[in-house]
């Protein structure tokens, strides 16, 4: 039986009290996510059971219980409190995915700090621009990564310690560099945790827009009603359930149900701390006996892509439920997954700013392959029209739109109030997504309303790789857009036009990608650049990137009157 | 031969290991399930071969295991002649 029972039933019957109960939480209590997730589960009972197990690509495996987990954070937390570091401070989490990742971020949530995960490919660039923004004062990292820190350090005044987790005293270390080795200092059995209450900040996610820079999503400790039902009912965890979630905490899936969701239901978790090789993720589902598995599109399409036979060689009878998260699930990847696994993939659709899963298929509900399923009980959502938006008939596509005041809703975009209200329209919260609902009630997916381009799963804006490109020697202009892509659903295409005196070549065309991949990271990257003359712009010399679309995918380029100049 | 490896080294030492990455790297080293070089990253790599060798790595070749190490990268380059 699944932990949601009947959708429909849950559908009539269900409030946010319900979790709230199931969490011992009333309104006005103190709520603290490190707490619930380490503290409480040790006091539930759970103390010996594990809370992680980790295997890093050389095959290392490390274990920890709920009550090394619990010891472990209250340690970070004790620490980053001596080192001065203050409730409300911001602090950076930025390396793989090890241990300390996780262990940190909700040591920092246990001393009332801000807990802002980046992701580690992030280059220079991405990292000034989100650490400069929240006025970072602490970077917790790892010492391959220290290069890309002291890049920039200079150039972040608020930016006091950065906390290098691995520092072997091979080179010394700079200003404002710490070591620090949470398993080799004295362990801190009891830490007074941050008493956090409802609104109490939590978390930070930068996501992109359309335009301008990353805007920092700002999530409260509140966050956690919802994390922790949804986990429950769209994730199906229950006790004995050996769970793994491939996302990165980096990005918004791996904080709220890579760490939270997770732990704040006591479920033992996996992580692989490795790149992607589908033997290795079979082999490690065998391993493991894993029997929830949330992942990705792009990941469940590059395991298809390495076919049916390998699959044969693994036992993966552990699997039990299956989810996947970032973009649109397509209807084969979910016809494939039944057919080798036994088990389809159920897709979930929600976003940084929203925290916690929206629309979903749930165990035990018809799964329709291709659809984004249906609303969680307790969120209201709809479908508007684009420019009046109100919500319009069955079938017709438009704006998802979701009713305000579910617990991990974003409460602000970090200094950007202005950018943060124009969200909401009519009392409704517009994700900028376009889907349809058919007469059963399930949605429908159909794109991004915006140039948002998405790749792998990940939001990347073309503003900032515009941005970026012009800093090259040879780029006079570029315009950038998403290219349809049979894995990752879009990978980033450049148009650039070239300085006086540059030509273009293979080698310039490499120059560019690397120039790109190391600034701002690989996923914004251009896999493919088109160097053109110029490029199509507005008459107040806007580029035109949807023309530069409909060139590439060849649909119709709309109303140019505007265009400047000739395509 | 060795020359062929080791410029292929070096540009994954150049491109892909930070400066204060002190981990060695060797022919052998997992360069995709290792972590060094992501999936995105991949595109550069198989670019800078092609560039490189002036070749055509067709996707179906240019695969997560293919490239995992600067050995498995060069037999590959051997079925296209570069040797």
């Amino acid at each position: 039986m699944a932990n949601i029972g009947s959708y429909e039933s849950k559908l009539n019957d269900f409030t946010w009290e319900v979790a709230e109960k199931e969490l011992d939480y009333k309104s006005g209590d103190i709520i603290n996510i490190g707490e619930y997730c380490t503290d409480r589960i040790c006091r539930m009972g759970n103390k010996d059971k594990p809370a992680l197990i980790w295997k890093g690509h050389s095959g290392e495996v490390k274990k920890y219980s709920f009550d090394q987990m619990r010891v472990l954070t209250n340690t970070i937390a004790h620490y980053l409190v001596e080192l001065g570091l203050q409730n409300g401070d911001r602090i950076c989490l930025f390396m793989d995915k090890v241990p300390e990742l996780y262990f940190d971020f909700l040591g920092i949530l246990k001393m009332g700090g801000v807990a802002q995960p980046l992701f580690s490919a992030f280059g220079p660039e991405s990292l000034i621009t989100r650490l400069g923004d929240a006025e970072t004062a602490a970077i917790i990292t790892q010492k391959k990564h220290l290069s890309k820190v002291r890049k920039i350090v200079n150039d972040l005044p608020s930016l006091k310690h950065i906390i290098v987790i691995d520092h072997d005293g091979r080179k010394p270390l700079r200003d404002r560099e710490t070591a620090f080795f949470m398993e080799k200092v004295e362990p801190i059995e009891n830490f007074d945790i941050f008493p956090s209450k409802a609104e109490t900040p939590s978390v930070l996610h930068y996501t992109s827009g359309t335009t301008g820079q990353p805007k920092g999503a700002q999530h409260v400790h509140y966050s956690l009603i919802s994390q922790y039902i949804s986990a429950k009912y769209v994730l199906d965890l229950k006790d004995d359930d050996i769970y793994w979630c491939t996302a990165d905490p980096g990005w918004v899936t791996g904080t709220s149900y890579g760490i939270i969701g997770a732990w704040a239901n006591g479920v033992t978790q996996c992580v692989l701390d490795a790149g992607f090789k589908a033997q290795n993720w079979y082999e490690f589902i065998q391993e493991q006996k894993i029997s929830v598995w949330y992942s990705a599109p792009t990941a469940i399409r590059a395991l298809m892509k390495e076919g049916d036979q390998i699959i044969k060689d693994y036992d993966l009878s552990s699997l039990r439920h299956l989810c996947s998260v970032g973009e649109p699930l397509n209807a084969e990847a979910v016809i494939w997954s039944e057919k080798v696994f036994g088990l389809p993939f159920h897709d979930t659709f929600w976003q940084t700013e929203t925290g916690s899963i929206m629309i979903s298929n749930y165990p035990g509900m018809h799964v329709k392959p291709g659809s984004m399923g249906k609303p969680f009980p307790g969120i209201t959502a709809t479908v508007v029209d684009s420019k009046t938006h109100e919500p319009i008939d069955t079938g017709v596509v438009g704006l998802i739109a979701i009713k305000p005041g579910w617990p991990a809703m974003f409460r602000t975009y970090w200094n950007n109030k202005k950018v943060y209200n124009s969200k909401f329209v009519n009392g409704w919260y517009i994700c900028g997504d376009r889907a349809s609902i058919d007469e059963e009630g399930y949605y429908w997916f159909v794109g991004r309303d915006d140039d948002v381009i998405n790749t792998g799963g990940h939001l990347v804006g073309p503003f900032e790789i515009e941005s970026a490109l012009l800093e090259h020697e040879a780029v006079a202009e570029s315009g950038v857009i998403g290219k349809p892509d049979p894995v990752n659903m879009e990978v980033v295409k450049a148009f650039i036009s070239l300085k006086d005196g540059f030509e273009s070549s293979d080698m310039l065309n490499l120059d560019i990608m690397n120039f790109i991949r190391k600034k701002l990271s690989p996923l914004a990257m251009p896999q493919e650049i088109e160097f053109i003359d110029s490029l199509p712009k507005t008459r107040s010399g806007k580029i035109m990137r949807r023309v530069l679309k409909a060139r590439e995918t060849g649909e119709d380029i709309g109303d140019i009157s505007t265009l400047e100049n000739d395509l | 031969m060795s020359d062929i490896k080791n410029a292929i080294l070096e540009y994954i030492k150049n491109e892909y290991l930070e400066d204060e990455d002190e981990d060695e790297i060797d022919f052998d080293t997992p360069l995709i399930s290792g972590g060094i070089v992501d999936s995105f990253s991949m595109v550069s790599l198989k670019v800078f071969l092609e560039t490189s060798y002036k070749i055509q790595l067709p996707d179906s070749k240019a695969t997560p295991d293919a490239f995992d190490s600067v050995n498995n990268i060069y037999k590959l380059l051997k079925e296209f002649n570069i040797q």
